[in-house]
């Protein structure tokens, strides 16, 4: 990833363009926890030396860091997708209480759709309910001049400001124009108790103070150039924001048009002047009715939620089907497609993924498993079929404590929760030190791969790098675990199925918490190659048992006309798992199964 | 007039890097571009697909079903997929490579027999190109993207070659360079 320093014009994804803009404004420092679609934000901004970034270990440490450096007199950012926020919430809300010194933008990046997440919450609902000013950007060139312009207008107001982008913002690309970098003026980190100090005394003149400032950020909101009224046929005015006004432009380019880029304090009074000078007004916006509940409640009459789709993202198909008869052209001819079945192409585990043993084991020793938030969420899929539950960022741990205080010995000595070493230090430890605590008994498993893989391979705590690649403190694991408490800690190489099967037993059986950490790099990981011993198939000796095929290897294939195992030899990266696994000993390593 | 081209394959074929300078070549040709694509879990071996649509100016950064001027797909049950965007008469340029899902792997579907012959019936002009086998003739199979980029490219004469020689220098990195130059140049002769 190249630093996009030089002026001029460049295609930047929404993501990359956030962090120009805060390069631009001068901001000096920023963290995360990486999640899609908001990892690249934080990748970016690493690439610029100004800006010192760091991926937290949770979205709540990013945004109490991002916040201190704020107080402290920097410009600072945060960022983190939609539920990332949820971590996050805490300080969140406080912040907005305190104010700030230095300007401090935090971005939520939703994901409408859910491409790649467990919900669809709409976070835009976070600012009004903090109680902080909202941007919505709907191009990559709203995306870093808003950014900018949020570091200003925190300053102005004494306000954290949130902006808000969506996979379809944060992911999409188009051309920007770059600036300079312009330094932001030092400020002092003074002593005000009053107002960072949120005792109760304080607090209640912190909420007066913040209701004024809404008041304030209303008119602002009414009159700001991210708010603007584009004028077209009076009969069908549309109030749009984010990628939403995209999709319209392109499916009711006649329609007049209120454009909101800035939507938290809603800006009513430019609403009622452009309602007056339209006949039908709708309101197009992704997900819920964030706009149009306000819209309403002006007394505005609308389409909206009642025609528009709340589930799912939207595009310009949607919108024309929905609001067809204010569509200009008819719907695009189509090609008629033959009536073929196409098998679907779900995302799999890797070739070489460490995880996979750990998976076909949990799958045979049928035991209850909590899941967790990673590339190993794909063990709840066929052919795995080992997960029962998947519900956050280290609720793994403590579900599966929940489940033995309901079942109690109907669920000792097969209960596992398994999470990866990214997301056990996010907020797995907590979970670990309750399980001690209150007495559980059932198996942790930390699939430790050196990395934060599903994200696209980011450094934590656990992999001795920092962001920027510098080496740090590697974390270790065992130690921690043995800390909280837990007596049996044991750490196995996930290759070797074995060692890995009495492993799992073993920490089954044990009377108390016990704790199994399976290390082994991510496949994908730059610059590990594995010392390979090549895997064989001697197809005479196949018997099509299937065991191989329950590993769900995208290298193993089946014969179409004899039904026999196949290696495909382009993707196969010689793990030996499947040599581990077969029965009949058609398939073998060169080691003879050794890892 | 805006050009709409959709790019599809499978997660780790590489169809980011050439949607990437696709979008860099638009701009540089002087045309207002946008380019939409998901990241993440789709990566593991999972369908990929990238809009890219370029013209004098574009709002949004998805083509409607039944606009894509060309399909660049990747893989042949991919093309399949992802057809149903296609202009009616659209192009359609696919890499004679298959890549089979685990249903199909575990034999609990089937991979379609004949595709090329199923997307000839469709009203639509279809090029099946062994982008594969020139990128195993060069000696390394990763550079199919940059091949198949040279088979688009061919059909974009809104972009001249000397645009595309310049991003491909200045973008990919200087030790894979020669390969890429290579692999494009037979994809813009394959066409």
């Amino acid at each position: 990833m190249e630093p996009t320093t030089s002026p001029g014009r460049a295609v930047l994804s929404g993501n990359a363009a956030i962090a120009r803009g805060a390069w631009e404004a001068g901001v000096r420092f920023a963290a995360a926890y990486p999640g899609t679609p908001s990892t690249e934000i934080l990748e970016h901004c690493g690439t610029y030396p100004e800006i010192d970034a760091q991926w937290a270990v949770n979205e709540k440490t990013a945004l109490e860091t991002a916040l201190g450096a704020c107080y402290g007199g920097a410009r600072a950012l945060c960022a983190q997708k939609h539920v990332g926020l949820n971590v996050a919430a805490d300080p969140f809300f406080t912040a907005s209480y305190t104010g700030v010194n230095g300007g401090f933008v935090i971005v939520s990046a939703d994901d409408p759709g859910m491409h790649s997440s467990q919900n669809e919450q709409d976070n835009r609902f976070y600012a009004r309910m903090a109680k902080v000013p909202l941007f919505e950007p709907s191009s990559s060139q709203e995306a870093k001049d808003m950014t900018a312009a949020a570091f200003l207008l925190s300053e102005q107001f004494d306000t954290p400001v949130l902006l808000r982008t969506t996979t379809r913002i944060s992911h999409s690309e188009g051309i920007v124009t770059l600036g300079p970098r312009q330094e932001a003026p030092a400020r002092e980190f003074t002593r005000n108790m009053a107002k960072y100090c949120v005792l109760p005394s304080n607090a209640r003149q912190l909420h007066v103070k913040v209701e004024e400032r809404m008041k304030a950020l209303e008119d602002w909101a009414c009159t700001c150039p991210w708010n603007r009224i584009e004028k077209g046929d009076p009969a069908v005015g549309i109030i749009t924001s984010g990628i939403s006004y995209a999709y319209a432009r392109e499916v009711f380019p006649q329609a007049s048009y209120l454009k909101l880029g800035f939507t938290n304090p809603f800006p009513a009074k430019l609403v009622r002047e452009f309602a007056a000078t339209v006949k039908t007004l709708i309101v197009i916006e992704e997900n819920d009715p964030f706009l149009e509940e306000k819209v309403r409640a002006l007394g505005l009459a609308c389409i909206g939620k009642d025609r528009i789709p709340i589930c799912g993202e939207l595009n310009p198909d949607i919108l024309a089907r929905a609001l067809p008869e204010f569509t200009v052209a008819p719907p695009p001819a189509r090609v008629t497609m033959p009536s073929v079945e196409i098998p679907v192409r779900p995302p799999v585990l890797c070739p070489g993924c460490p995880h996979r043993g750990v998976f076909f084991l949990l799958r045979k020793l049928d035991v209850h498993v909590t899941g967790d938030i990673g590339c190993y969420s794909l063990g709840a899929l066929p052919p795995h079929h080992a997960m029962h539950t998947i519900v956050c960022m280290g609720a793994a741990i403590t579900n599966a404590l929940g489940i033995e205080k309901a079942m109690h010995e109907k669920v000792h000595g097969k209960l596992v929760a398994v999470l990866g070493e990214s997301t056990f230090i996010h907020s797995g430890i907590t979970g670990l030190i309750d399980t001690v605590y209150n007495q559980g008994r059932h198996l942790t498993i930390i699939l430790d791969n050196s990395i934060t893989a599903m994200t696209g391979h980011q450094h934590n705590p656990a992999s001795g790098y920092t962001l920027k690649g510098k080496p740090t403190h590697r974390l270790n694991l065992a130690k921690i675990c043995e800390a909280a408490g837990v007596k049996h800690v044991t750490t196995v190489d996930p290759f070797d199925l074995k060692a890995l099967e009495a492993a799992i037993k073993e920490g089954l059986a044990a009377p108390e918490p016990s704790v199994l950490i399976t290390k082994r790099p991510c496949i994908l990981l730059k610059g590990y190659k594995p010392e390979q011993h090549v895997v064989r198939l001697n197809r005479v000796k196949c018997v099509k048992c299937g065991q191989c095929w329950k590993a769900g290897c995208p290298a193993i294939e089946r014969d179409p006309v004899d039904g026999k195992t196949v290696i495909n030899a382009t993707l196969c990266v010689h793990c030996g798992v499947c040599a581990r696994i077969c029965r009949p000993g058609a398939i073998t390593q060169d080691n003879g199964g050794q890892s | 007039m805006i050009t709409n081209i959709l790019l599809c394959g499978v997660g780790g074929q590489g169809t980011l890097l050439a949607s990437n300078l696709l979008a860099e070549c638009t701009m540089r040709a002087g045309f207002d571009v946008k380019k939409s694509e998901v990241h993440g879990m789709a990566q593991r071996g999972g369908s990929v697909v990238s809009h890219v649509r370029f013209g004098p100016a574009i709002h949004a950064p998805l083509i409607r079903q039944g606009e894509a001027d060309i399909l660049l797909a990747f893989e042949e049950l991919e093309a399949l997929r992802w057809a149903e965007y296609l202009k009616p008469n659209g192009l359609v340029l696919v890499n004679r490579q298959r890549i089979l899902p685990m249903s199909v792997s575990a034999g609990s579907s089937v991979y379609p027999t004949e595709i090329i012959s199923l997307l000839e019936k469709l009203p639509a002009r279809v090029r099946a190109v062994p982008a594969l086998d020139i990128a195993k003739e060069l000696g390394n199979q990763k550079c199919v993207n940059v091949v198949l980029l040279g088979v688009l490219a061919r059909q974009l004469p809104a972009i001249d070659r000397p645009t595309w020689d310049a991003a491909l220098r200045e973008r990919i990195p200087a030790k894979l360079l020669d390969l890429n130059v290579k692999a494009f140049e037979r994809g813009w002769n394959a066409a």
